[in-house]
């Protein structure tokens, strides 16, 4: 019963840690963040709403607005806390070669940070050339972030998915534990279902 | 004292993710790999080129080879992405030769990496060897949450169990060069 009761524990604990496989991609140069508080906001918006707009600077040198894809496209917004850190530069690189998930299922994808434009353009050229659109939500700062719910306290985004579709309604959201990274397969759950 | 052992029980536990973090290391050449419970492959051309059969997990020693290559990858990792082409030339020329088929078998273990995300890898990629889920760390953390790609070759069947016979991180671009280097490694006879 004792031996049980520290194996769990023991399972806890290890469960408790922060993880991550970090590409040798990122070399040296990732900041080690360590656990965080798994959520540190309060959102503002639910599922059913329309989805507040914004306009924000891509590293694309574009304006990307929310609205580009009202009637056109289902928008999945992957917002991340911040360039630079572990679990943030293992997220994009795996939807970095999934676009035709997306595409099949109609939608785009919006990478969105509060990093500024040049941070996000030395981060993103590790990962590759990305198919989809980082956004830059740094100034004013936060203000996507903010008027959705999801910028924590010390100015970081949470990572949090949240899926529009076309008619520019939210239809999911997933303020994610921010130590730990969205499975791939539900945001593709997600996408199949409002095909249906 | 039975409180005494148990609060110095908890203290031991709850220090546990530091020394672990701190201290443990990549599979060190030479060394045993640790006994790990890997996931089997859920597709019997994975399970059938192992030598495994049903559900669950297996340990590295079942395989049914002279060595095992395990790669630590992750379907997030750009430079898997990129390697993945070489992975799979490695694969195919172990299998053109047949001094060497049958004789050393890869593995692919997604470090973090649920189902899904592994048979998406293996899908965009075409890869023919088997890929399994690391979806919770376990093993990662086990191996010492090494970068990816990663890869470990271990000797099987010999005196020392699950011997280590290579450890180290990166891709390799000179496919021929790294196979040389294994198969010289796990003195396989060709």
């Amino acid at each position: 019963m004792k031996r049980k009761m520290v194996c769990a524990l023991l399972m806890m604990v290890l469960l408790a840690t922060p993880a991550f496989a970090l590409s040798d991609a990122y070399k040296g140069n990732i900041y080690e963040v360590g656990k965080l508080k798994p959520v540190d906001s309060v959102l503002k918006v639910k599922v059913g709403e329309i989805a507040p707009g914004f306009t924000l600077p891509a590293v694309s040198g574009r304006k990307v607005s929310l609205a580009d894809y009202r009637g056109k496209k289902n928008v999945v917004l992957s917002f991340v806390p911040a360039a630079w850190t572990p679990v943030c530069s293992d997220q994009w690189p795996g939807y970095n070669i999934v676009q035709e998930l997306f595409e099949e299922n109609d939608a785009v994808l919006l990478g969105i940070s509060v990093d500024n434009i040049p941070t996000l353009y030395s981060w993103t050229n590790q990962m590759g050339h990305l198919w989809f659109e980082v956004l830059s939500d740094f100034w004013p700062h936060g203000a996507v972030a903010s008027r959705l719910g999801i910028l924590r306290s010390n100015g970081t985004a949470e990572r949090a998915i949240i899926i529009i579709d076309k008619k520019g309604i939210i239809r999911y959201i997933d303020v994610h534990d921010i130590n730990t990274r969205p499975p791939l397969e539900s945001i593709i759950l997600q996408l199949e279902k409002l095909r249906k | 004292m039975r409180k005494q052992v148990a609060v110095m029980m908890v203290m031991m536990i709850l220090s546990l993710p530091a020394l672990l973090g701190a201290e443990t290391l990549p599979p060190q050449v030479g060394a045993s790999l640790p006994d790990m419970k890997i996931q089997k492959p859920a597709d019997s051309a994975g399970l059938k080129y192992l030598g495994l059969s049903g559900s669950g997990t297996f340990s590295a020693d079942q395989v049914k080879a002279q060595a095992l290559m395990i790669q630590i990858f992750s379907l997030y990792c750009p430079y898997c992405q990129k390697d993945a082409p070489n992975m799979n030339r490695f694969f195919s020329l172990m299998e053109a030769n047949p001094r060497l088929r049958g004789k050393i078998k890869i593995l692919g273990i997604g470090a973090g990496n649920t189902s899904f995300e592994v048979n998406t890898f293996k899908k965009k990629y075409k890869v023919e060897f088997p890929l399994v889920p690391d979806a919770d760390f376990t093993i990662h953390k086990i191996i010492g949450e090494v970068r990816t790609p990663y890869f470990i070759v271990v000797k099987l069947g010999g005196p020392k169990k699950r011997e280590v016979v290579y450890s180290r991180l990166g891709a390799h671009e000179d496919v021929e060069a790294f196979l040389a280097e294994v198969v010289r490694l796990t003195g396989i006879q060709q």
